[in-house]
């Protein structure tokens, strides 16, 4: 089995990724600019809403339920589909998902395909993999048409190309439009994206799409979208495929209410998305005539395992713990080097690659639980993070890593009040290399990373416990210490 | 009322004036000061980074310090949040039935400095004086874990003569986060900058909070630019008055 999430398992360290990110001042601008503005309008609409943290205690519990009983809901919707006249297909991992999908193009004579807006594809790398078989995949998502046309990656789970600005949009589609007079306005580029894409349309007959969510009740699939792209994918082609990771699943018809107000509210600020597209299996005379399911799990199962974790695979993907984190706000998505960005790729990633990779991520955090605070479907992720910190520490850290050695010396100094008092004397005693007039300015090693752009106050000539203790003898107060 | 205090580890180590300054505080308000020298550490940096094994004789020492305690004060919102949300988890790992119950049992009488000011003593005004501009910087933990809300500004406005200055993004964090501040060195740069940013346009000469864990990494920033704002925790302001103000150690 081959679980992969994009480039993830091969990218570099977070920290390391995020350096050249952060001297990017254009994309500084642009990212805090958007973030700042999509926070804006999810307060708004939030705020109004007078059930909102009801609203979120139900999505937690609709979503625990799912998980607890995920098997038989995944079966639920498998026959619900099929008797609908869909066809399920499961692949539990990114490379044979992308294999399921090349056989049915290949299938129905197709050479290209268009796209909606899809993350799971991202992850499992499906354009690449179509390509190879000799199968262009066309984006149809705005966002996703600058991507692919920029050849660049996304940098954000709803906004891919958020970390482009207008004047680098123009850039890419006048070179790759072939329109060297093309302006800057949003209009402009806009009608640049419909002309492009309306070629596509009209004469490419499969249809990729994902799923915001799967309903095992009733077979069907929901598809949230802003642009109208999507209901042209779903709505012209004779053959539509959609692939979804198994945590999409909800149990009823009624459960969408829930969410239905949640996603659109936490991804994009609006009340309601402007296309919500709902079908079931396939429909004589209407819609695509052949439509596939492709469930696929890639890492998501070994999630399900660890149940101080699974929590993650609650995310509906709406990013506003993306928008809201100090972390993302520096660097935007490329330093997280995956599909998924922000404080829930910091917790998905490395979990889908079983642990065995991207580990700095979970490291990629202040712990300051402003995306706990806008989930909606309460995801506690900073918890997550300090547990997947702890799996970091057992499953992958050698007992002679420095941090390891430094952490197992500290415990063993705050286990004993004698250590203690000792190493805040020695400590005191030792310093003066490293002080001058008060102030250190340059430790070795990875404190080093303190001081590079921090001073620190030399250790004082009295703790808070000397200064008690000799309180207690001069007899100022009867302390109890 | 006799108050247990935890000073927290690096508190006693590296800001021995605040812990001066929450015994003079109480003192004055008329409550009797223990300070039980067993204490060391809460377990929160090696529960944080990873290191969660390492925490739990640290999680016991301080329930076996602190079980017959009448209230315990913490100038530290986040080694309260270390207790308060990790501290039931860790004992329920233990499967050690006493363990748990004196972690419950324990737990209501915990209260952070201003928690303890305004919830247990019902105090707004504690006759502090402090003439001079200030921001007020709402930790992490202060906020989305302990949820102080405006009790530390509720604290601050009834100080004499204090210029409370507003600071702008106040729910963003500061970029410390613990080991992050090193593990993530330029990422936490960047958001100091930021946050000194937000600072230095409320023209404060102080900036105080409930953590000097934020405020040695804030000071830290600010003190390496050369800006001229110092940095106080909450404490040292309501300790400060007319006749006792603030020592400014240079």
């Amino acid at each position: 089995m081959t679980i992969r999430v994009a480039d993830a398992a091969e990218s570099p360290s977070f920290q390391k990724a995020a350096l050249p990110l952060l001297h990017d001042t254009q994309l500084r601008a642009n990212v805090r600019h958007a973030t700042d503005v999509i926070q804006r309008k999810r307060a708004a609409v939030v705020g109004e809403t007078p059930d909102w943290q009801e609203l979120r205690e139900a999505a937690s519990a609709i979503k625990t339920h799912t998980l607890r009983h995920l098997d038989s809901y995944l079966l639920q919707f498998e026959q619900a589909c099929t008797a609908a006249g869909g066809h399920v297909h499961w692949a539990s991992d990114a490379d044979e998902a992308n294999r399921i999908i090349a056989d049915i193009v290949r299938q129905h004579g197709g050479k290209e395909v268009i796209k909606i807006k899809t993350m799971t594809s991202d992850e499992t790398k499906l354009n690449d993999a179509l390509e190879h078989e000799g199968i262009r995949a066309h984006e149809t998502d705005l966002a996703e048409l600058i991507i692919q046309l920029g050849d660049d990656k996304p940098s954000h789970i709803v906004v891919p190309a958020l970390h482009k600005n207008r004047n680098q949009v123009r850039e890419i589609f006048r070179e790759q439009m072939h329109l060297p007079e093309l302006g800057n306005k949003p209009e402009d580029l806009t009608a640049a994206a419909r002309h492009y894409l309306r070629e596509k349309f009209l004469s490419v007959n499969i249809g990729l799409c994902g799923a915001n969510f799967l309903v095992a009740e009733t077979g069907g699939v929901c598809i949230v979208e802003s642009e109208g792209n999507g209901r042209m994918c779903l709505t012209l082609p004779d053959v539509l495929i959609s692939l979804a990771g198994i945590e999409k699943i909800i149990p009823t018809f009624q459960d969408l209410e829930v969410f239905l107000q949640l996603l659109p509210r936490s991804a994009t600020g609006e009340r309601m998305n402007p296309y919500n597209s709902l079908w079931t299996g396939v429909h004589q005379n209407d819609g695509p005539k052949h439509f596939h399911v492709v469930l696929l799990d890639n890492g998501r199962t070994s999630v399900l395992a660890d149940a101080e974790a699974r929590q993650t695979l609650h995310c509906i993907r709406c990013a506003a713990c993306l928008n809201t984190c100090p972390v993302y706000r520096q660097t935007g998505g490329h330093a997280y080097g995956s599909s998924y960005a922000g404080p829930i790729g910091a917790i998905l990633t490395p979990q889908l690659l079983g642990m065995d990779a991207a580990q700095s991520l979970p490291y990629a955090s202040s712990l300051c639980g402003a995306c706990y605070e806008v989930c909606p479907v309460k995801i506690n992720i900073p918890e997550v993070l300090i547990h997947l910190r702890g799996r970091v520490v057992r499953e992958q850290k050698s007992a002679l890593d420095p941090e390891a050695l430094a952490m197992k010396t500290a415990a063993a100094v705050f286990a004993s009040r004698r250590r203690f008092e000792a190493a805040q004397r020695m400590g005191r005693l030792g310093q003066w290399p490293v002080v001058s007039d008060g102030w250190v300015k340059n430790l070795p090693g990875m404190l080093g990373n303190w001081t590079r752009v921090r001073d620190l106050r030399a250790l004082p000539q009295q703790t808070f416990r000397g200064w008690w203790k000799q309180r207690v003898k001069a007899g100022k107060q009867a302390g109890h210490g | 009322m006799r108050v247990s205090l935890f000073i927290t580890c690096y508190n006693d180590t590296l800001f021995p004036a605040t812990g001066q300054a929450v015994v003079r505080l109480l003192e004055r308000l008329g409550h009797t000061i223990e300070f039980p020298l067993e204490q060391t550490c809460c377990g929160q940096m090696h529960y944080n980074t990873g290191y969660q094994q390492e925490a739990m004789p640290m999680m016991r020492r301080f329930v076996e310090v602190f079980r017959d305690a009448e209230a315990v004060c913490i100038p530290s919102s986040s080694c309260v949040a270390m207790i308060r949300d990790h501290y039931p988890l860790m004992a329920a790992e233990q499967s050690d039935p006493g363990l748990a119950r004196a972690v419950d049992e324990l737990l209501p009488r915990i209260y952070e400095l201003t928690e303890l000011l305004v919830h247990r003593f019902g105090l707004e005004d504690v006759g502090a004086a402090f003439p001079h501009r200030v921001t007020y910087h709402a930790s992490c933990h202060s906020l989305r874990s302990l949820h102080l809300g405006d009790l530390p500004l509720r604290l601050l406005r009834n100080v004499r003569g204090i210029e409370l200055l507003d600071l702008p993004n106040v729910d963003r964090c500061c970029g410390f986060g613990g080991t992050f501040a090193v593990k993530m060195g330029d990422l936490s740069a960047a958001m100091l900058a930021e946050k000194m940013q937000d600072i230095e346009s409320t023209r404060a000469e102080y900036v105080t909070a409930v953590d000097n864990s934020c405020l040695m990494h804030i000071f830290g920033g600010l003190h390496r630019q050369n800006t001229g704002i110092r940095t106080a925790h909450i404490a040292e302001i309501l300790a400060s008055t007319e006749n006792e103000p603030l020592e400014v150690t240079a």
